[in-house]
């Protein structure tokens, strides 16, 4: 199979971005250095091309009868226009088979955005369960590009770029919600912590819309920038927070399950309310590495009574200047507690915090902890 | 291309030496291998007066995106490890074959020292990379 590219690959290439295979995309993992980067979207505004995600539309007039079965979060609650909804969507056993955004366009019309990685799985899923309906039809939009421009200035700057209407329409777009201003879709949504926007648009646009962010000092933000800005938002990652074998009740996706009303017999509640009634025995929680080193994926993290869990994902915090990590451990550990992680054949001190660890670039940890 | 220095020698796994005329040995690792690792965050660094064997892992370099084993290129004993490197990992990017040194060997047999490569050797093994 070959690498395949966006859009914007010419325009990494002139950025001087380090390219390496992404779920068989030629991505840009940095540009020079992943911690400026990262710094970048925390203090000013950087742009991401992420148009190897997934961008599938769904419409006719059964879309929300499907989705309402297919997700585990309820699109029923989607009223406005544009609204946006986060969900995982689950085997038969309740594990997570991807976590995605859904859009509600309009009753005929939802966008669903995917992960790259695991797009083919995706599609065969979502095809065998769709029904054989005149009502429903599912298309796939690999001709359009997306950027994600993200950071503090990322709104006033990409406003600058538009006609004074449509930066109105944007500064007035509640987080979480999209609109279309010139066949262009604008969401008000992200994957760093930070406000800003992700950008549908085809592919020609993209490179004049990139070329344009540039000129007004927008950084370009590499795949490693990306993980560390969401590990500390505290948003879980495909394949590493949660995967098939995991369900969102030990991943920390609790929340995005729609459990409310009872008779929607959405995939994987059965086995999601048979989960919840034998209780739980492990649940995600934020670690903080007090002593010196780097927590990374798969680690084992050890508590004084014996019992232990394991990271799903760590690294260094640039924001934080610490070691953090998302771990799954036992459902009776606690905020406060201490711990220690397998670090290389090492035990190195650790302490259970809440997360997200930072949130528009500010330390979300109380000071005791640190 | 990454800067090869002529006068140091070098191992297949990235580190550096520059051999003093006293027995005495400099370490750190190669530009080009920094510049695979990304900005440094972490970097472990072996104790002083501990006996190490050519090969072994001595120190961990640990960047944004990895962690990554350094290697003794030749048999001796720690006589200084580079302890700025605590507070800024950043000088192995900035200036891995000055500020950014790791650590000092006081070395066992001189003549180990020729069975490492030179800059030409070394930047055939880059070029396969």
């Amino acid at each position: 199979m070959t690498a395949k590219q966006t859009p914007l690959y010419q325009q990494h290439i002139d950025a001087g971005a380090k390219i390496v295979d992404f779920s068989g995309w030629q991505m840009p993992i940095h540009y020079g250095s992943q911690l400026e980067e990262h710094h970048a979207v925390r203090q000013s505004a950087g742009v991401f091309d992420v148009s190897h995600m997934n961008v599938v539309d769904l419409h006719g007039r059964g879309g929300k009868a499907f989705l309402r079965y297919l997700l585990a979060n309820d699109v029923d609650k989607l009223k406005t226009p544009g609204k946006a909804l986060y969900s995982c969507m689950l085997t038969d056993d309740g594990g997570i088979i991807d976590d995605l955004i859904v859009y509600y366009m309009n009753e005929d019309w939802y966008r669903i955005i995917l992960n790259a990685g695991t797009h083919d799985k995706d599609m065969k899923w979502i095809n065998s369960q769709l029904p054989d309906s005149p009502d429903i039809s599912l298309s796939e939009r690999p001709e359009l590009a997306m950027l994600a421009i993200q950071g503090p200035q990322a709104i006033e700057k990409f406003s600058s770029l538009l006609t004074s209407e449509a930066a109105n329409k944007v500064a007035e777009l509640p987080v979480f919600q999209a609109c279309e201003i010139d066949g262009i879709f604008i969401g008000r949504t992200g994957y760093t912590g930070e406000d800003g926007v992700e950008v549908i648009l085809p592919g020609d646009d993209a490179v004049d819309l990139w070329q344009q962010l540039m000129a007004v000092d927008v950084k370009p933000i590499g795949l490693g920038a990306r993980d560390t800005l969401r590990l500390e938002a505290g948003m879980a990652l495909y394949g590493l927070d949660m995967d098939e074998t995991t369900s969102p009740l030990v991943s920390g996706l609790g929340w995005t399950l729609a459990w409310q009303p009872e008779e929607r017999g959405f995939i994987g509640r059965k086995a999601l309310q048979t989960a919840k009634q034998n209780g739980l025995e492990q649940r995600m929680v934020g670690l903080l590495l007090t002593d010196r080193g780097i927590l990374r994926s798969h680690q084992q993290v050890k508590f004084a009574d014996g019992s232990s869990g394991e990271t799903t994902s760590g690294s260094y915090s640039p924001t934080l200047e610490k070691s953090i990590a998302l771990a799954r451990v036992p459902a009776v550990v606690k905020v406060g507690d201490s711990c220690e992680v397998d670090i290389r054949g090492r035990l190195i001190s650790a302490v259970v915090v809440k997360y997200p660890f930072v949130r528009n670039g500010k330390s979300m940890l109380n000071t005791e902890q640190t | 291309m990454s800067n090869v220095p002529q006068e140091l020698k070098y191992t297949k796994s990235h580190e550096w030496v520059l051999a003093g005329d006293d027995g005495q040995v400099t370490i750190g690792i190669t530009d080009h291998a920094q510049e695979l690792l990304g900005d440094m965050v972490f970097i472990e660094l072996p104790e002083i007066d501990k006996q190490l064997a050519a090969g072994d892992e001595c120190s961990v370099v640990e960047s944004v995106k990895a962690a990554s084993d350094v290697y003794a290129p030749v048999a001796g004993t720690v006589i200084a490890v580079n302890e700025n490197l605590a507070d800024a990992p950043e000088l192995i990017n900035e200036d891995p074959y000055g500020e950014g040194w790791m650590f000092r060997l006081q070395i066992a047999d001189v003549n180990e020292l020729d069975g490492l490569m030179d800059a030409e050797a070394y930047e055939s093994i880059e070029a396969e990379e």
